[in-house]
């Protein structure tokens, strides 16, 4: 381990340890601290101007319940799940198959496929843009979640399968290997013997894309236009034009808007960190 | 695979093999094709028209480009870009920093681990409304305290020669926390007899982790290097929230001024916004084909 261990190094520096660290934290997340205290205060104390001192009383009740009852943030909410759900059962679903062929047979191509997934994955999305949103008007599909949808799906599958291909590459091949011999077909070994074996790469990844989707803001702004299809983040964006100066509401819609990613890390969140940190521990 | 035509059972089971890749290929390969990859093909073709995204397309050959190199705001961009990586990239040894700080086994130290990598979590729009209001002239806690520590008042983000570097720091938050996980996993996976074998030779401190942990976190630095580089190149989200390019345009980075030009109220001028998203792209590729060919060498050696 590294650095040395505090405890080693005698009472004094373990105790300095002890006391520095939630210091360290609050500095760090302040300015979100500032916000959850922001979100529970009256409003008189904006008018006020006590922005950042005690808040005079606890109106989180309120202001949570104005944020949904005065803004359309619960049908924002329902259209990022409507969003985001989808995309994560088709681009984990469509990456288990890319992945498993890339990893398991040798053919022309293959490493040169599994390249061009790569790459794909970290191309600025502003070449995409125009083309994709031309191909997602001509099909009726602008403003439309469906339209999101497959763009996010078809995005999200190229890093997805430079995962799960890796993944799968780790699996002991003699199984693969001894299922053939008996005579089971490819259809089968993938179904029955690789895809139970993939579930903590499905997991992690399913987190992970869920957290990356559910945060798009890009392309909601370039495919959506009215409420209809508006996810929370470009959702909360336009609430912040209107609700000017109106803090405590823009804050408890923020933390609203947080929330599902927030817990979603705290529930997975050694498969959250095992999908972000593919690659950073070998090689 | 398993609905194989009955009147061939013999050439489906020779064959199988073969064309198994390939069916199991198909749906995501297609998805990407028609998403990802022919987009950029379509987007460099477009740089080349007039275009206003509904009515015909007009061949100016590199007209774009010309226009490009005596437009002021696209060298703004630029130069922001530029700020952009450079400062970036201090999210690298501040992640690591903050890595080994908290590498120690005291009681709580997991949730502390996750509370420090919160603000990766949250979305750049929720992180853009925190800091504009951080930043917020008057009231905002960061102006409060530049105004305790100096007597003046300074408006981060109305101010043309701060409001990049409001929104960098605004940005490095984030990625910070990214860097910090990348390195904690990779300490977890340091060789302990290595730094044990230093320590018994008299390393300590700093040459102890110059030469024998440094070294064994390269792995954690490579991704690191390449999420924040990667990361700095893509910013869109913040520029759009806190500033939307201001004052007077000189926040734009290029992904922002591309969607400026093609998308926003200022006209649909899709053929210029194309030419700015390709040397954005062109910029990106250099880092990319580093990364692939980094990454060929690994496969070549398993």
């Amino acid at each position: 381990m590294f650095p040395t261990p505090v405890q080693k190094s005698g009472p004094w520096v373990s105790a300095a340890y002890q006391v520095l660290l939630p210091i360290a934290l609050i500095i760090w997340l302040l300015p979100l601290i500032g916000v959850a205290v922001t979100s529970i205060r009256p409003s008189g104390d904006l008018a006020a101007g006590n922005y950042f001192g005690i808040p005079s009383g606890f109106a989180g009740v309120e202001n949570y319940t104005a944020v949904f009852r005065d803004s359309p943030i619960g049908h924002y909410i329902l259209n990022s799940f409507k969003i985001t759900i989808p995309t994560v059962i088709g681009a984990v679903g469509l990456s288990c198959l890319c992945g498993f062929a890339l990893a398991v047979y040798r053919f022309k191509g293959s490493l040169f496929l599994f390249f061009v997934f790569v790459a794909g994955n970290f191309i600025p999305f502003q070449i995409l843009m125009v083309p994709v949103r031309d191909l997602t008007l001509k099909m009726g599909l602008y403003d439309t979640v469906t339209g999101l949808v497959l763009f996010h799906v078809a995005f999200q599958t190229g890093f997805c399968t430079l995962f799960m291909r890796n993944f799968i590459k780790g699996l002991p091949f003699s199984l693969i290997e001894s299922a053939r011999v008996e005579g089971v077909s490819e259809w089968r070994i993938f179904i029955h013997i690789v895809l139970p074996l993939m579930r903590p790469a499905i997991a992690a990844l399913s987190v992970l894309i869920f957290t990356f989707v559910w945060n798009d803001y890009f392309w909601a702004t370039v495919l959506v236009q009215g409420q209809a299809a508006m996810p929370v983040t470009a959702g909360l964006n336009a609430l912040n034009g209107q609700w000017v100066a109106a803090w405590h509401l823009v804050s408890a819609g923020s933390i609203v808007a947080a929330m599902p990613p927030v817990l979603m890390f705290f529930f997975m969140q050694r498969h959250f960190i095992a999908g972000l940190t593919l690659g950073a521990t070998k090689g | 695979m398993g609905t194989s035509s009955p009147a061939l059972p013999g050439f489906w089971k020779r064959n199988q093999r073969t064309f198994a890749p390939w069916l199991f290929l198909a749906p995501g390969a297609l998805m990407f094709l028609v998403y990802v990859i022919v987009p950029v093909f379509q987007s460099v073709w477009i740089s080349f028209h007039d275009w206003d995204g509904l009515g015909p397309k007009t061949w100016i050959g590199l007209g774009n480009y010309v226009e490009l190199l005596s437009d002021d705001a696209f060298y703004t961009s630029l130069e922001n870009n530029v700020i952009w990586l450079v400062l970036y990239l201090l999210a690298v040894p501040a992640g690591l920093a903050a890595a080994l700080f908290l590498n120690q086994t005291v009681t709580g130290i997991r949730l502390y681990k996750s509370l420090f990598f919160f603000p990766f979590v949250i979305s750049q729009v929720v992180v853009g409304l925190i800091f504009t209001w951080f930043y917020a002239p008057n009231f905002g806690l960061f102006s409060a305290l530049i105004q305790a520590l100096t007597g003046t008042q300074v408006a981060i983000l109305a101010d043309e020669r701060l409001v990049t570097y409001g929104i960098i720091a605004a940005g490095l938050w984030p990625q910070i926390a990214y860097c910090m996980i990348l390195y904690l996993t990779g300490l977890n996976n340091i060789n302990p007899e290595q730094i044990e074998a230093g320590r018994m030779d008299g390393a300590k401190g700093w040459h102890l982790f110059w030469n024998i942990v440094l070294p064994q976190l390269r792995p954690a630095t490579f991704i690191a290097v390449v999420v924040t580089v990667i990361g700095a190149l893509r910013s869109f989200d913040l520029v759009s929230v806190m500033t939307a390019g201001g004052p007077y345009g000189s926040s734009r980075v290029l992904s922002y001024y591309m969607y400026e030009e093609a998308l926003s109220e200022y006209g649909f001028r899709m053929g210029y916004g194309a030419a700015i998203a390709v040397v954005l792209f062109l910029i990106m590729m250099v880092f990319i084909t580093f990364f692939l060919i980094r990454m060929l060498r690994q496969e070549r050696n398993s």
